[in-house]
């Protein structure tokens, strides 16, 4: 009987994790998050809101308004500005005011675009617009890095 | 006369390595992946040159405008009364949050408006149209 056990006991299996299974059982999670994985990321046009409350006294010389009607179309000073035309129109007159600012010795001589859209107008319009905007003060940036973008969305009164 | 190839090298294809490799792509999905956590409504996006990507993506929050004008937060539907006490309390947990405005191109500029003007008075100061890219 003795004899049996020692003999038994020789035979000692290697202790192991069976890991053959692992690269299957991490493909499978690694499908898993692939497909929920969302790869359009958040995106679009950021702006920062004025604080509440807070209704700063602007000179009318830094001020470039632009004004979207009811049907989507634009006015700069007094003319309508067709879309394609627009950024450059924008650009231009930016600079014509900042170099006025600047001749005079205004302080703080950064002009600030000011959109008022109609209410009734479409929201598309004033994304259009917006985006035109923004590329302007891209271009300006590229050109003069210590130009800021200073926008402000006009509130109609309700 | 038997020819007899030597030493036959037994072909295969070394996979111990595999399991590594899944790993490392697996633990980039697992901390890129953002789950989406609310439907929203179906609108469709204008579009825009000048669109950007919003960095943080774990601080926005959506407020989804249709082209009917209704207003969603978080998949509650929403009137524009509401919406200062709710994003007060998102201001409160996070105050860096960002507020993706997810409106559709039809809807009035009107209700986005007054929208901001909510968001103005809820402290929520950085706003995002969301677009999609053009051009």
């Amino acid at each position: 009987m003795a004899l049996k056990i020692q003999k038994k006991q020789h035979y000692k299996k290697e202790a192991e994790i069976p890991t053959a299974s692992l690269a299957d059982i991490v493909f499978l999670l690694l499908i898993f998050f692939l497909v929920t994985t969302s790869m359009n990321p958040d995106k679009g046009l950021g702006i920062t809101l004025p604080p509440p409350g807070e209704q700063a006294r602007i000179s009318k010389e830094k001020v470039l308004s632009i004004y979207i009607n009811a049907e989507g179309k634009v006015l700069i000073g007094e003319e309508i500005v067709p879309l394609d035309q627009l950024e450059d129109k924008i650009k231009a007159k930016l600079k014509e005011k900042k170099n006025n600012l600047v001749k005079k010795g205004v302080r703080n001589p950064d002009p600030i675009v000011s959109l008022i859209t109609d209410v009734e107008a479409r929201y598309s319009a004033m994304v259009d617009v917006l985006d035109k905007i923004k590329l302007a003060f891209e271009e300006l940036k590229k050109e003069d890095p210590k130009f800021k973008e200073i926008l402000s969305l006009a509130t109609p009164v309700f | 006369m038997k020819i007899e190839a030597k030493n036959k090298s037994s072909s295969k294809i070394p996979t111990a390595s595999i399991a590594d490799i899944v790993f490392l792509l697996l633990i980039f999905f697992m901390s890129v992946t953002v789950f989406k956590q609310y439907q929203g409504l179906r609108v469709e996006l204008p579009a825009a040159k000048a669109t950007k990507k919003i960095e943080r993506k774990r601080m926005i929050t959506h407020i989804w405008i249709d082209a009917q004008n209704h207003i969603n937060i978080d998949d509650m539907m929403v009137n524009l009364e509401q919406v200062t006490p709710i994003l007060k309390k998102k201001m409160i947990e996070n105050p860096a949050t960002i507020v993706s405005i997810r409106a559709d191109a039809r809807s009035k500029y009107g209700v986005v408006a007054r929208l901001l003007e909510k968001l103005k008075d809820a402290n929520a100061l950085r706003v995002n149209f969301a677009t999609l890219s053009k051009g």
